[in-house]
């Protein structure tokens, strides 16, 4: 298919933010200035004031002297670029590959996209009538090659198409210029009176290059077409992403859920074929007004399930807020992974782990509660008891260590220990009773010590001896003493967990 | 001829319950190695595919009903299944239900904040048909929240375990069971000092269809161990080496 791409220039770009900013200074005449080498220097005029004969580049001194009634605003540095990338983002509606073109333009590549409008010139109409309602007046052309379409509006008959290959016939009757020349080699084309690029288009290549340079004769190629050139997109473009424009612009929830299960089918669809699953998707919103919301969905595996990826969007939908109304749905998959063929099954085997149903119920789980409350434990090479079981979140994680079973451990472990009142016999015997949350629990049966080092390149403080007691109800419990049996000096004792 | 009554009356027993509305879970009876406890269940099957309610008063109580549990689920967990573990304010130390004969690793925890979200993923768990059981541990639970519950077993076949921790209110729930488990004091094997295997005062108060009563249950050579019944001669299989 032919690359068309789309320019468009905005001829009082600043001024007419300016304007949509400050509706009040439409009729004034006011130029935008920026100190330079001690004065200031005008670098945009108001409509108003360009026809009062000031200019571009002009010192703010002699603009005033044109008119006294002249309101001078700071200019910003960078602030052109950052309102074209803000109008960038805005085309993306038009299509996915949108590119800035400073000081003054943007460039959009609209292979495939104008047959979704009806045709290329309602599609530019379209695109011209948009931003003019926004404030801004716009000269726009499309064309195959980037080079052509930025010679249009700035050059040319707007707004205009040309047509597949018909660049070279619109460009006979363009100034040098419009090649995108420095302008030195534009200055020295006219002194030889060469006013259209027409006249000089015939001359041989080897005249062109010995007389203007390499450059002359790649930028004839870029406007041709013979040379490629490349757009740098604003956002790169995800290589799973499905769009969805709405003719009338969507406000309700059941409207949301009905794109976002058309858009999740059409992407599970050709998920499905590659027999990829996505691990993440991101849905974004354009508004009506410009601005975009989005959602965003984590999954623990891939998945290419529309039901159970709409479920997981599902909850999200109420947070959306659509005010005017969505223009556009954009369904991205930033993260995409192979999936794992599945074996299907006559029987419903309980598959542990393996489970898929598993695997989303998790999803479900962790998009209401959030990341971070559902886990697994894994054996871990450490004694220390807290250190013992490391935390997973992957479902499908394993380890080579094994459980150990040759040690005694208590079914539930208390997270911290919590200290006891104890009355122990002799050093490293198993205390006769011991006191917990007020009340005095008399050992019957004990078992221990079982000395349990604190591993010392990992942290610092005492051993723990471990004993294993049994009050007289029955009760089991796991109790350590810290550190040495010294004498005189009183004990810290502590309960650490139950055992069944 | 006694045989034979016995028999006549099981059946007319089962003709009963069928009467009274209770389905058999499908033909997936689970032996949980309960032995001669199995006879207070409807028609001698451990009810799956249910809400099991366990009431505990203190912490220590919570440690043998995790214990009574896993035993349940050594069983239920056979043939590879996994299970969800779901509480606000988890004590359950994974290593030690390898004594109970559950690879650790196979049990998903899930940590929320507030009781509400417990009983919320207990329901969402439950619809799983994947999963082998489903313990949540909260304090109190409704009429309403357990119904809602037993509803969603009732189509994925999922057995349920809440615990109640320290609960003092009992009130009427549409568990199928009530359980209470305490500790009793063990017994060191061969008169050797120190901690014997874990043994239980296990009562079950309520069973739907049931006839409730009190046993004596330990825990040994991987397998549930009625008092009174002969200890089995098979070594034990834990070696135990403290000291």
């Amino acid at each position: 298919m032919a690359r068309r791409f789309v320019s468009i220039w905005f001829p009082h770009l600043m001024t007419d933010w300016l304007i949509r900013c400050r509706p009040a200074l439409r009729q004034e005449a006011f130029v935008l200035a920026i100190p330079d080498h001690g004065r200031m220097i005008v670098t945009a005029a108001s409509r108003t004031a360009q026809l009062q004969g000031i200019t571009k580049g002009m010192a703010v001194a002699d603009a005033r002297a044109l008119i006294g009634t002249l309101q001078v605003i700071d200019d910003k540095p960078g602030q052109s670029n950052r309102i074209l990338n803000a109008l960038g983002e805005w085309a993306i509606r038009f299509t996915p590959v949108t590119a800035t073109d400073p000081p003054d333009g943007l460039l959009l590549e609209v292979t495939g996209c104008a047959h979704l409008w009806g045709g290329e010139e309602v599609y530019l109409e379209e695109i011209v009538t948009r931003l003019t309602h926004i404030g801004y007046q716009v000269r726009a052309g499309m064309a195959d090659t980037i080079g052509a379409a930025w010679a249009i509006p700035r050059f040319g008959q707007t707004p205009a198409v040309i047509p597949a290959g018909e660049q070279m016939a619109a460009l006979m009757d363009m100034p040098p210029a419009a090649l995108r020349l420095e302008s030195a080699i534009c200055e020295r084309l006219m002194k030889l009176g060469l006013r259209q690029a027409g006249s000089f288009i015939g001359m041989p290549r080897t005249v062109l290059r010995r007389r203007f340079g390499r450059e002359m004769l790649l930028r004839l190629d870029q406007f041709t077409g013979l040379e490629d050139e490349v757009i740098q997109p604003l956002l790169p473009v995800e290589p799973y992403q499905e769009r969805l424009p709405c003719l009338e612009p969507i406000v309700t929830g059941t409207g949301i859920e009905i794109a976002l299960r058309r858009l999740l089918e059409t992407l599970c669809q050709r998920l499905s074929q590659e027999e990829k699953g996505l691990r993440s998707a991101v849905l974004k919103c354009y508004k009506v007004d410009g601005a975009i919301e989005q959602l965003e969905i984590g999954t623990g595996h891939p998945s290419h399930n529309t039901n159970h990826l709409f479920k997981l969007f599902e909850s999200k939908i109420p947070t959306i807020k659509p005010d005017l109304g969505i223009e556009l749905f954009v369904l991205e998959a930033p993260k995409v992974e192979d999936v794992r063929p599945l074996q299907e099954t006559f029987w419903n085997a309980a598959g542990g782990l393996e489970d898929v149903s598993i695997a989303e119920l998790i999803d479900r789980l962790e998009g209401k509660t959030g990341k971070g409350t559902v886990h697994r434990y894994l054996p871990a090479e450490h004694h220390w008891p807290e250190w013992s079981v490391k935390p997973v979140v992957s479902l499908h994680e394993k380890t080579d260590t094994s459980w150990r079973t040759d040690r005694r451990r208590p079914i539930q472990l208390l997270s911290r220990p919590e200290p006891i009142e104890v009355a122990a016999p002799i050093p490293d015997y198993p205390p006769m009773h011991f006191r917990y949350k007020g009340k005095v629990h008399k050992v019957k049966k004990a078992d221990g010590p079982e000395r349990i080092e604190s591993e010392w390149w990992l942290q610092q403080g005492q051993h723990r001896d471990y004993y294993v007691v049994e009050d007289d109800t029955g009760s089991r419990y796991w109790l350590f003493r810290l550190g040495h049996y010294t004498g005189d000096k009183p004990h810290a004792w502590f309960i650490h967990g139950f055992f069944a | 001829m006694p045989a034979e009554k016995a028999a006549i009356i099981a059946g007319l027993q089962r003709e009963i319950l069928l009467l009274q509305g209770f389905k058999q879970a499908g033909n997936t009876s689970v032996d949980m190695g309960l032995g001669r406890v199995t006879a207070a269940f409807p028609n001698a099957t451990f009810p799956t595919g249910a809400i099991h309610e366990f009431v505990s008063a203190a912490a220590e109580h919570t440690a043998a009903t995790a214990g009574f549990i896993g035993g349940l689920l050594n069983a239920l967990m056979q043939g590879g299944g996994a299970c969800i573990w779901i509480s606000t304010c988890r004590t359950l130390f994974p290593p030690a239900l390898k004594t109970f004969g559950i690879e650790p690793e196979r049990l998903i925890f899930v940590d929320l904040k507030r009781e509400k979200d417990v009983l919320w993923a207990m329901e969402e768990a439950l619809k799983c048909e994947g999963l082998a059981a489903v313990i949540g541990e909260v304090k109190d639970v409704s009429f309403t929240a357990s119904r809602r519950l037993q509803l969603a077993v009732e189509q994925s076949r999922v057995t349920g375990f809440i615990i109640r921790r320290e609960s003092t209110v009992f009130n009427t729930t549409a568990c199928v069971s009530r359980w209470r488990i305490t500790s009793l004091a063990s017994e060191p094997e061969d008169g050797l000092p120190g901690v014997g295997y874990p043994r239980w005062n296990v009562e079950l108060l309520k069973i739907r269809n049931g006839k409730p009563g009190i046993w004596q249950i330990e825990w040994s050579t991987g397998r549930f161990r009625l008092m009174d019944e002969p200890s089995s001669s098979a070594p034990p299989e834990l070696i135990r080496k403290i000291g």
